[in-house]
């Protein structure tokens, strides 16, 4: 049996008194992707949120429970969320390239990290990009501002400048739903490339999507994780009805 | 009235109003330039002035202007940049902060002669600092920096939350978040906000007249010993800017062209905070268009 990398127990969540996260129990093993899905406000964006500590910006937010990555608790008093968001990375909804070039988009977490080597921070570009599936249409134009590439480019930049701190994990909000259904396949087919070699973890509110890229599709719902299973059994025969109604589209 | 005359009334007043304050502008403007602008010659802008003959110049006050204004802008700049920092990026609401944007709001609507006058009591005469640039200098900061920190924040506000999102999810520290992701991009906001308030500061009088004084004392252009007493860069010496000078001539100035040295140093005032805006919005335009498309 593959070692669980990310271990998620009775994990609660207060945004000041309401409650979003209801006790969620979830483990991720190593590589492969696993997509979060549910209607609106069921908690799977705050619960991606939880797993790098971006939760911890928002004033007024409780969280109770243990996330646990490779054995060693994401919120205790020790855990230092620099380290984290290192080996955690994560990609957000609007495509959000710094204002510099797209070279030094890619290499800005290893420059501050203090890598100076010319050589090395050149090969790392090029292997990120490659990896992001950008690489070929970004070549010629590496010290161009990043921002005057397309949604779709931007956002495959985005993932690249993940991938150059070589983190473990990434984390996906909803990465596709700002951009149109070309760059969408190729942010798709991006992700299926990774999926042998980080452990991925994608919010997505597009079930076709989920269907196509994820190997293990988790549910939520009103705070709660109904049902996680491999995705074709989510999608082909769902154990709950709630998620075979969500599935089925008669609401969400 | 139906909606559609409403609408058309409605344009027209407000096309009617803001074409008011464009004329007026303009008039005030174009007196100044068109009485100013006869005076100005190589010789008045650097000759030293004349208290009793006329042909007497402004090249003292303009580049104790322009010191005054380098020094207040290196006191109150990374000051301003702290607080604003301070403010935007760490502080949580609380009673304190509120407490600091307060007396930021109260010190930005202080009228500037009682920043002067509190220049005058505090470092004129308790610190014995004298009639000096240095009074003058902290008295301008004090008249700026709750300007300049306030559009500093602003500027700040205009880097979308996405861009701090992205740097602390990709490991930086706060710190290192704030210093070298969102900085670099509010680079063109900043340096457009700090050379208006350099304009508001180089035209300020009131705040000066009491701190670093009235006289303008013969300077020797030869001798950059901030030591010396004659010294353009002494700190310690009086020095009448242009603005306080223009003040000064009309209260009580004896000699014969007064009125022409009045109307040039305007025309040449308001040619420098011109200058200044127009430098705000091109270095601005460029600075944002090099980081945005390369």
């Amino acid at each position: 049996m593959k070692e669980d990398i990310l271990t998620t127990q009775d994990l609660h969540l207060y945004y000041g008194d309401k409650e979003a996260l209801k006790g969620i129990n979830l483990d991720f093993d190593e590589k492969g992707i696993t997509a979060l899905i549910g209607p609106s406000g069921c908690g799977k964006s705050t619960y991606l949120r939880t797993l790098n500590r971006m939760n911890d910006l928002i004033p007024n937010v409780t969280i109770t429970g243990t996330i646990k990555f490779k054995g060693n608790d994401l919120y205790a008093p020790s855990a230092d969320t620099v380290q984290i968001r290192k080996e955690i990375g994560m990609v957000f909804q609007q495509p959000n390239p710094f204002p510099f070039s797209i070279y030094d988009n890619v290499i800005y977490g290893l420059r501050i990290a203090g890598e100076k080597d010319k050589e090395r921070l050149d090969a790392v570009v090029e292997k990120s990009l490659r990896q992001a599936a950008v690489w070929d249409e970004v070549k010629d134009h590496l010290h161009e501002s990043a921002l005057a590439l397309s949604g779709g480019q931007q956002q495959r930049v985005c993932i690249a400048r993940v991938l150059a701190v070589s983190p473990e994990i990434i984390l996906l909000d909803e990465p596709t739903s700002a951009l149109d259904p070309v760059s969408s396949s190729q942010i798709e087919a991006t992700l299926l490339n990774l999926r042998h070699d980080y452990t991925i973890i994608i919010v997505t509110h597009n079930l076709q999507q989920a269907s196509r890229i994820a190997d293990r599709t988790a549910f939520f719902m009103n705070g709660e994780l109904i049902e996680v299973d491999q995705t074709k059994n989510i999608f082909m025969n769902p154990a709950n009805k709630q998620t075979e109604d969500y599935i089925s589209g008669r609401f969400g | 009235m139906n909606s559609k005359t409403q609408n058309k009334v409605a344009i027209g007043s407000l096309y009617g109003i803001a074409g008011l304050v464009v004329l007026i502008l303009l008039a005030l403007l174009g007196y100044i330039l068109v009485s100013g602008v006869p005076q100005l010659s190589w010789h008045f802008l650097t000759a030293p002035g004349k208290a009793f003959l006329k042909g007497g110049g402004v090249g003292i006050q303009l580049f104790n202007s322009f010191y005054l204004l380098i020094l207040a802008m290196l006191i109150s700049f990374p000051i301003a940049l702290g607080a604003a920092i301070y403010l935007y990026e760490y502080a949580k609401d609380n009673w304190l902060t509120t407490t600091i944007r307060t007396a930021i709001e109260i010190l930005s609507s202080l009228p500037s002669v009682v920043v002067g006058l509190f220049g005058f009591l505090f470092f004129v005469v308790k610190l014995h600092l004298g009639f000096s640039i240095l009074s003058g200098a902290f008295a301008l900061t004090f008249f700026n920096l709750p300007l300049l920190t306030r559009s500093i924040e602003d500027s700040l506000r205009t880097v979308s939350d996405v861009q701090r999102e992205g740097g602390l999810a990709l490991g930086l520290s706060r710190w290192e978040t704030v210093t070298r992701v969102i900085l670099p991009a509010a680079v063109p906001s900043i340096l457009t906000g700090v050379i208006l308030s350099a304009g508001r500061v180089f035209g300020e009088a009131a705040a000066l007249i009491y701190t670093a004084g009235q006289s303008a004392p013969a300077l020797n252009f030869t001798d950059w010993n901030p030591f010396n007493i004659s010294s353009p860069l002494n700190p310690m010496r009086p020095a009448e800017t242009l603005a306080v000078h223009i003040w000064k001539i009309n209260s009580e100035g004896i000699m014969p062209d007064a009125k022409a040295i009045s109307s040039g140093s305007s025309a040449v005032l308001v040619i420098a905070i011109l200058l200044f805006n127009f430098a705000a919005r091109y270095l601005g335009k460029r600075l944002y268009k090099r980081l945005t498309s390369a």
